[in-house]
């Protein structure tokens, strides 16, 4: 298939893993920021094939993993009032709040139905005037533009039964938090490619400066990782710093200004908590004042619904790239996809799930 | 009061008139409306001289030998998608489990559980799809029931097919019998059903022009068993996909499986589709393909066999059973390097079949 063959081909692969076995003299940890970039590392075995002085490590944009557990808490209120029908994006049916999931609030009867798109809980709340249809909406810069049209729309169309509990998360804060801390690791970045379609790379310039680290905006097949690194091992090795971009064939230096624009027409940045990390100043987004009656969570009020994490699992720390998921002693054992303890075992483009998918039993 | 006589000109029946454009509760009641349902609407769809006989039960005179029996409840929704329709699963999806076990299947039994207000028009078009994947199979529908259900208690038509086959004397087949060295020989491409009826979601507002696979595959085992006596295990690797179907036998035959992922083919509208939505088509159900692992003595035959066969052209090698990792199904990626697939974890599509 042209735009996937091409970006999995076998030779371009090995090409650049032989140049970056010749660029690299000394270990360097790099992280890749999103959860779809861990996939695909551990589904071609890309780890494997690194030189070993190369350490990836698995940042936290899985938008499904880093949702709170006090945002999961307010929607299963809100699913499982009789007039709603609650609608999401399928991974988030079965991430489990403090005593429940969504899975299990429809098999008590709420209407819980699973969407690609915001736009489809849109046309089901103009064909269900007498419902209230509530979107799940999560996720980083990606998703924000898709979900903030929703509202657009739905504000467009005086659609007064449709509504959104936000819980959007923004890459750079975190990626502040992650190099301000004192216990980091981290020198190099693969910013999220998906993520820099939208927003461009110029809000990486300043921290590119001000931390002194590569970071370079990498898409999600074999041959876009293995440039991306060789990319940010180039800037490691010269001590060149600075924002790089690999993913050519989609990112814009400005990205794509009308999806920025539709976002900021609909929401605000926000402190938000981070499940697994915890509040990070300025790392959200929420829905502007002025379309209040869009806000789930004023309209059902449920804002005074507040839950603590629980200490069970390492993912704040995995999410962070202190450890590696098959540190962690529950990993495979008490925590396993079935039956996650943790956000990062709950989504495939988790990290523990990922390795849990591909690799565990030490493979290879 | 008046004591004029009432105008019986102007009242109409309060019975339930005989013709309905669709299904009332009283056509799952055992009365006239039953009746007539059965005479003018199923009957001449499923002619076979056991259900013919309007007892009870089918009275079988089956061959000699072992028999297979299976059973399957299709739920797909919606019923109608690119490729089929429940009708046509409902045949193929039974006579392919009793066709996995080496038996011939000759007879199976139809269920009919249907909503109240179920177009009578979607009811004949099921009907007849599913007198269309009986002939090309070459079962009999030999007995059957009809249930109707009130509004809401289920979503327009689900279907139970039960089915019998008799397996032939030499013919023992079993997923916990691979041993190392075997191959594994897939029937075509994957995926195909499960992003058929994936596209026409309500939610996904998804176009394309993937098609759903579904097709009786007796005729392709019996091809197989013909080319391979040492045939060990057939399966058709439906919900939960091939992915799943390996880590079956993997586990049961305490053996592991080494995939070749090139060895895979996915259409190309298929693979598109997968990747928009973001799915792996190895835990996509199939409804025409199956997985058959045979001895390497026989490979070259049972693969040639079923490139010649209107159900296997794409056939192919997608792996070999080793004695390395027993319970683990791993897979050699494009880049080279080896990883796990695992069992499917949790539903990544519900009512699919």
């Amino acid at each position: 298939m042209k735009y996937l063959d091409e970006f999995r081909d076998p030779e371009l692969a090995k090409g650049l893993l032989e140049e970056i076995r010749r660029t690299v003299t000394r270990p360097w940890k790099i992280m890749e920021i999103c959860g779809g970039q861990t996939h695909s590392i551990m589904r071609y075995g890309i780890d494997q094939l690194l030189p070993d002085q190369i350490t990836l490590v698995h940042g936290p944009g899985c938008p499904v993993c880093v949702t709170p557990l006090e945002t999961i808490d307010r929607a299963l209120v809100i699913a499982a009032r009789d007039n709603v029908i609650f609608t999401s994006f399928g991974d988030m049916l079965r991430v489990p709040g403090s005593n429940d999931d969504l899975f299990r609030v429809k098999s008590r009867g709420a209407d819980v139905r699973m969407v690609y798109s915001p736009l489809e809980a849109v046309k089901m709340a103009r064909e269900n005037p007498d419902r209230e249809v509530v979107f799940l909406a999560v996720g980083f810069e990606t998703t924000a533009p898709g979900n903030a049209m929703a509202v657009k729309q739905a504000a467009a169309e005086g659609l007064t039964n449709f509504s959104e509990i936000v819980s959007h998360v923004l890459v750079p804060p975190a990626m502040e938090a992650i190099l301000s801390s004192p216990s980091n690791l981290v020198q190099g970045f693969l910013a999220a490619g998906h993520v820099c379609a939208i927003m461009g790379w110029e809000e990486y310039e300043p921290i590119a400066a001000k931390y002194g680290v590569p970071i370079v905006p990498t898409g999600f097949e074999p041959v876009d990782i293995l440039e991306g690194i060789l990319k940010t091992v180039q800037l490691l090795e010269n001590e060149t710093p600075g924002v790089e971009n690999k993913y050519l064939r989609v990112v814009r230096e400005q990205g794509n200004p009308a999806a920025r624009a539709v976002v900021d027409e609909v929401y605000e940045v926000c402190d938000r908590k981070w499940r697994g990390i915890g509040n990070i100043p300025r790392s959200g987004l929420r829905i502007r004042a002025e379309l209040a009656a869009f806000d789930a969570e004023k309209k059902f009020a449920v804002e005074d619904i507040v839950t603590e994490e629980p200490e069970i699992c390492i993912s704040g720390e995995i999410l962070q790239g202190l450890k590696k998921p098959h540190e962690c002693p529950a990993f495979g054992t008490e925590c396993t996809p079935l039956s996650p303890l943790g956000a990062t075992m709950v989504s495939s483009e988790g990290a523990c799930a990922a390795y849990h998918k591909y690799s565990r039993k030490g493979l290879a | 009061m008046t004591t004029e006589h009432p105008d019986f000109s102007q009242m109409s029946c309060p019975l339930p008139l005989m013709d309905h454009d669709t299904i009332q509760l009283a056509h799952g009641a055992g009365g006239l409306l039953s009746a007539e349902l059965i005479d003018k609407l199923i009957i001449p769809r499923f002619t076979s001289p056991e259900l013919e006989m309007l007892e009870d039960q089918a009275v079988l005179d089956l061959p000699p030998g072992l028999v297979a029996f299976s059973t399957d409840t299709f739920v797909v929704s919606p019923i109608f998608f690119p490729g089929g329709d429940i009708g046509d699963l409902a045949i193929n999806g039974t006579v392919n489990d009793v066709a996995m076990s080496g038996a011939d299947p000759v007879a199976l039994s139809v269920g009919f559980v249907i909503e109240e207000g179920f177009p009578m028009a979607d009811f004949h078009r099921v009907l007849c799809s599913m007198e269309t994947a009986a002939a090309r199979a070459g079962v009999r529908i030999v007995t059957g029931d009809t249930k109707v259900v009130g509004k809401g208690s289920c979503d327009g038509i689900f279907i139970n097919t039960s089915g019998v086959g008799v397996i032939p004397e030499d013919v023992r087949l079993s997923a916990g019998s691979l041993a190392p060295g075997d191959v594994v020989i897939l029937s075509g491409t994957l995926a195909d059903h499960g992003m058929a009826v994936m596209t026409v979601r309500e939610g996904l507002s998804f176009q394309s022009t993937v098609t759903s696979d579904t097709a009786a595959l007796n005729g392709l085992v019996n091809t197989i068993l013909a080319a391979g006596p040492g045939t060990r295990t057939l399966r058709d690797p439906t919900r939960g996909g091939a992915a799943t179907t390996l880590n079956e036998f993997a586990i049961a035959s305490k053996v592991g499986i080494k995939l070749d992922e090139s060895a895979f083919s996915v259409r190309p509208d298929v693979a598109g589709a997968c990747e928009i939505l973001g799915i792996d088509p190895l835990y996509v159900a199939n409804e025409g393909k199956l997985i058959a692992v045979v001895p390497a003595a026989e490979k070259e035959a049972v693969l040639a066999a079923m490139r010649g066969h209107e159900h296997g052209e794409e056939a192919a090698i997608i792996g070999e059973v080793v004695a390395d990792h027993p319970g683990l199904v791993t897979m050699k990626t494009g880049l080279g390097t080896e990883r796990i697939v695992d069992m499917a974890v949790g539903e990544q599509l519900p009512r699919i079949c």
